[in-house]
């Protein structure tokens, strides 16, 4: 039998080559084939396009009613490229990145959790995508509902009276809370010119008091890690207006003085305001509309698993005691007998600190969250916090002999440490972030919060397994032991993803903020 | 790290020069080492007012931002311009090319205030 | 819970690490009077199946009989489903700010692109990576002239679209800012004399819709000569993006700033939200700009790459000190936008703009044949005020025929001749040239 293809089959020998490079990281990164891309502006050809699109319809000319200084032809600039070309373009550029379907992904304070994907397929139907904000109440019942529904559970879980949807993020959110402080003492005669806040906090905490033109006062964490009442009733006068508080805090832990804490606050008028980034360790455990708390915003994109995307759109709603609810933002869903309906007039809500967004909110992920709370039920959402708890806490009893703890407080759903064990190698917490990279990982969220020096902060979330976990721990242990015997290598990283460490120096110095012709690619 | 004799420091790490009747502004080397690399620096114009311990303009790296403080009062006479374009000198040489303001004083003696170099040495290792 | 990866054994061999001696023993740090002691009010768990029973029902009761003909401020448009497909890669739908830019390229570089495309459209030197929406955009514009202008009055025309002046409204109260808004005119756009003694020395911005509430494109180089005159910066707001793809750019007629949302590439109208909003301005004012900023740089290698920059301005360093609190960007809907906007390409745009420039016309020939006429006289893009006698009750038959038929302007401005009759519609490439007919006919009743 011959053999006519010419092509004989054996596997042949390894004749060596360049060792090392293809080491295989503790969490599986290896090499593998991505590709450089340019940028589109940078390809194509005059003449190409990606889309197919109807004729006109008829020969109407803008030059008939518009003057010519106000119309232009095509632009200049704007690339020509065939429907393959842009999918290859953007295919090649999705390599590139680390999502959570990649790998571990443990940003704290980001809660980079599983996102469901029948979420998407839901989000998709055409009566959500399609439906349009000005349409009659009656042709989107289905949406109102929704909202209604979503807008009751978020209530229920956060112990509070009403919740408003409609600000974009949670730092929209903060503002619109701090608005809604505002109006609730300028109603009762006294501005109040002052917000205090722990040093443990969020950079939005104290930017969103200033646009309100609050003062801000930042209060020191004790050597535990919590807030103490002392502090805050040497900070707390008449002047107060409010105080911003995340609990747990942004060390992942609870702040355990809170009813006290708060006691003191409401004593001399003041409101307790909740930044819920971190609302994920409390779900079905506690909740702070119990704790004292006035009005808290949620991050869906964080508690309730809508898609990070790159950096948004999040999605903030506040949630809120019965004596704010006439401040909040517009609009609001209402239940009539049967009926939904938004508020969308003032002179219903004459209260109102008014409209933070055009039309009513980020409905895209209301569907989403919503989609999340009706498949997990009661049980399901109370599971979720104690399993982000138990990772968080698995991941610290297993690195704390590895990496120094700054406190020795319990953690909740995120643990925090530092680089003081490895600063005596001249490893730092960038270097540790920048290694694991090459083993597989995104890395914690570094260099927040700022009163731990070199801070290293994981939350793992409750969809990661153990195996993913002990991968982790065994990658950060490898590091840990590398900043002894070899910390020129930990300098040297990330060597696998397309790009090596980036001249963000450079980028500041010298900003290129967008293409233009001419543009090199150094 | 260098802790020039002839220069007068404060508290918040910048030095002055006496320069005839007027007195040369910088940040100090620990200043620029804290900071990293220099990626901006907003200095006033030529006239405007300084007023000792207020912020006459803000220093920044990629990951942080520096409010620089007057260690005396009075008018500015000279900026220097160059830095706009070429922060990072403030990173190679804050004592001499990465200079910063030079102000009319309107009370000389405010300089005397100051530490000198032994005394802002001792202040910088406390520090660490 | 197919969520929840842990079996029972991987939970006690994790408590055991931990040394603690139930899931419950892990939260004894919060107070026990604080911990509920009772389950959730919620609705009871759902299987798939019976989910998207569910939420099938909710969406078929949201149920329209074709695209609807409304606009003002959300643009139903075609968005191929290559969109679709490349968005839904999870290395780009799951990964979150590229704050390690070495694992997060992609995003990165997809952010550089919008930029660059937010550049072209508006003819701006500076854009940033997105705003939550067109209504904070502009709010965060007009707090940006404040910041460059050292003044405190906000001179906004009555024609940009009023959720967008509300949430002005708002965010102005915050800083006790001035709003001082200029009526427009029978030709739907801003009314020059009105302008023109409106703005002072106190004035830090103008604001102009650009094509405005009214569907008109409204006068936005004289609007830009009062501004400049006074020395305030004129701000142009921009609603229906594909507009952009015929009619000039508003950096080249005088705009300092122009923001909007880019809605219309690649995001679908979804009730509202969420969307991409854009902020563009001159490269002079960059360190004022609001929002993350994406920029060019080399690796240790000397290989392009990208990161973010200009991080100072940014809350996370600034804190109170912030040009603004703004965190989040809208990463997912400004790569819908950009992936849109690349399959449309140069003549893509431009044709694309053509059509919906003729669809509307089509509409305009068919309801005048039947004696409808539009409200306005000035020029439009693809949406127009058509005086239809009653447009609520236009409005609400028209809904019983499951038509959604455009938005009836006497809700936002009351008390003018024509708030009774005018009905603002929008048609844009996914309107036939049946279904126009079809439209024209139900509105004539």
């Amino acid at each position: 039998m011959a053999n006519t293809t010419g092509w004989k089959p054996s596997m042949e020998k390894d004749t060596g080559g360049a060792a090392g490079a293809d080491e295989v990281g503790l969490g599986g990164a290896t090499r593998g084939l991505a590709y450089e891309e340019a940028l589109v502006f940078e390809q194509g050809s005059p003449g190409r396009t990606g889309v197919s699109l109807p004729p006109r319809g008829g020969a109407h000319d803008p030059a008939a009613e518009l003057p010519a200084s106000l119309l232009r032809g095509a632009i200049d600039g704007m690339p020509e490229l065939s429907e393959l070309e842009v999918v290859r373009h953007f295919t090649r550029l999705s390599v590139w990145n680390h999502g959570i379907d990649t790998g571990f992904y443990p940003l704290g304070s980001c809660t980079m959790k599983y996102n469901p994907k029948s979420s998407e397929a839901l989000a998709r139907l055409p009566g959500f995508a399609g439906a349009h904000p000005l349409a009659p109440p009656e042709m989107v019942q289905g949406a109102l509902e929704l909202m209604h529904g979503l807008e009751r559970a978020l209530s229920e879980i956060a112990g509070m009276d009403s919740t408003a949807l409609s600000p974009a993020a949670g730092a929209q959110g903060e503002l619109c809370g701090l608005m809604i402080v505002r109006a609730y003492h300028e109603a009762h005669g006294n501005p109040r010119r002052k917000v205090l806040i722990p040093d443990t906090a969020h950079g939005t905490n104290p930017a969103s008091s200033a646009l309100n033109g609050y003062e801000v006062v930042q209060l020191a964490s004790g050597p535990d890690g919590t807030l103490h009442p002392e502090t805050v009733r040497a900070a707390m006068d008449e002047d107060v207006a409010c105080i911003m508080i995340t609990n747990p805090n942004t060390l992942g832990i609870f702040e355990r003085h809170i009813a006290e804490i708060a006691r003191i606050v409401h004593e001399k008028g003041g409101l307790v305001y909740g930044d819920g980034a971190n609302m994920n360790a409390l779900l079905g455990v506690a909740r702070p509309g119990d704790m004292g708390f006035d009005l808290i915003q949620y991050n869906l994109h964080k508690t309730f698993a809508t898609p990070h995307g790159g950096g948004g759109p999040g999605s903030g709603p506040v949630a809120m005691k019965a004596a704010l609810a006439p401040h909040q933002p517009l609009p609001l869903v209402v239940k009539e007998g049967e009926r939904y309906r938004l508020v969308t007039d003032a002179a219903e809500r004459p209260q109102t600190v008014g409209k933070l967004r055009e039309f009513w909110g980020n409905f895209g992920m209301f569907v989403r969250a919503w989609a999340l709370i009706r498949e997990y039920g009661p049980e399901g959402v109370a599971l979720t916090g104690r399993l982000a708890v138990l990772n968080a806490n698995y991941v610290r009893a297993r690195l704390k002999d590895a990496f120094h703890l700054p406190y020795e407080t319990d953690s909740l759903h995120e643990v925090v440490f530092d680089d003081k064990a490895q600063k005596a190698h001249d490893v730092t917490t960038m270097d540790v972030a920048k290694r694991l990279i090459d083993h597989g990982f995104h890395p914690p969220t570094i260099y927040f919060p700022l009163v731990v020096q070199g801070a290293l902060m994981i939350e793992p979330t409750e969809t990661e397994s153990k195996e993913t976990l002990d991968a982790f721990v065994a990658a950060m242990r490898a590091i840990a032991e590398e900043a002894r015997t070899d910390a020129a290598a930990l300098k040297a990283a990330p060597r696998k993803p397309v790009r090596a460490r980036l001249d963000e120096t450079r980028a500041a110095r010298k900003p290129v903020l967008r293409w233009k012709p001419g543009m090199t690619a150094e | 790290m260098d802790f020039p004799e002839d220069l007068r420091y404060t508290r918040e790490h910048e030095w002055a020069r006496r320069k005839g009747t007027q007195v040369v502004i910088g940040i100090t080397d620990f200043a620029q080492d804290q900071l990293g690399d220099v990626v901006f620096v907003e200095l006033p114009d030529v006239g405007d007012p300084v007023k000792k311990g207020e912020s006459f303009g803000v220093v920044e790296s990629t990951k942080a931002v520096s409010e620089l403080f007057a260690p005396l009062s009075g008018k500015v006479v000279e900026v220097n311009d160059p830095l706009t374009d070429a922060p990072e000198t403030i990173n190679e040489d804050p004592y001499e090319e990465g200079w910063m303001i030079v102000v009319e004083p309107s009370d000389p003696h405010e300089l005397d205030a100051l530490m000198d170099a032994k005394a802002y040495r001792a202040f910088v290792e406390e520090q660490e | 819970m197919r969520y929840h990866p842990h079996t029972p054994e991987d939970v006690r061999a994790m408590l055991d690490a931990t040394g603690a001696k139930s899931l419950d023993d892990l939260f004894r740090s919060i107070p026990e009077p604080l911990r509920l002691r009772r389950p959730l009010e919620l609705p009871p768990a759902l299987d798939e199946i019976a989910l998207f029973a569910e939420m099938g029902r909710l969406a078929a009761r949201n149920q329209a009989s074709h695209p609807p003909f409304a606009g003002a401020g959300a643009y139903p448009h075609h968005v191929p489903p290559v969109v679709d497909q490349l968005l839904l890669r999870g290395e780009f739908f799951t990964a979150y700010t590229p704050y390690q830019p070495e694992v997060s390229q992609g995003t990165l570089q997809a952010l550089f692109e919008w930029q660059t495309y937010v550049c072209l459209l508006t003819g701006l030197d500076v854009s940033n990576a997105s705003l939550y929406d067109g209504a904070s955009a502009m709010a965060e514009a007009a707090l940006m002239a404040r910041r460059l202008t050292g003044r405190r009055k906000v001179v906004v025309s009555e024609a940009v679209h009023p959720e967008y002046r509300k949430v002005l409204e708002t965010y102005l109260r915050a800083g006790h800012e001035h709003l001082a808004p200029v009526p427009f005119g029978p030709d739907g756009r801003t009314d020059p004399a009105a302008l023109a003694s409106a703005v002072d020395g106190n004035t830090a911005a103008v604001i102009v819709g650009y094509p405005g509430f009214t569907g008109v494109v409204d006068a936005l180089p004289e609007a830009a000569a009062i501004a400049r005159k006074a020395g305030a910066l004129t701000i142009s707001v921009t609603t229906e993006a594909v507009a952009l793809g015929m009619l000039q750019a508003p950096g080249a007629l005088g705009a300092d700033v122009a923001v909007g949302t880019l809605q219309s590439f690649g995001n679908p109208v979804q009730f509202g939200g969420p969307a991409p909003g854009f902020f563009a301005a001159r490269e002079q004012h960059v360190r004022q700009m609001p929002g993350r900023i994406c920029g060019a740089t080399v690796d240790k290698l000397g290989r392009r790459g990208f990161v973010l920059t200009l991080s100072t301005r940014e809350q996370h360093i600034r804190r109170e000190k912030a040009t603004s609190n703004v965190c989040t960007n809208a990463g997912l809907c400004a790569l819908a936008a950009t992936i849109h906007l690349s399959l449309l390409g140069k003549n893509g745009l431009a044709e694309l703009a053509r059509v919906n420039y003729a669809r509307a016309r089509l509409l305009r020939d068919a309801l005048g044949r039947g004696g409808v006429k539009p409200v306005f006289s000035g020029p439009a893009f693809n949406e127009i005020a058509y005086d239809v006698g009653d447009a609520e009750a236009v409005v609400a038959r028209l809904a019983r025929k499951g038509i959604v038929a455009g938005a009836p302007l006497g809700r936002w401005y009351p008390g003018r001749p024509w708030s009774k009759g005018a009905l603002l519609c929008a048609t844009t490439e996914v309107h036939t040239p049946e279904l126009i007919d079809l439209f024209a006919r139900e509105l004539r009743g």
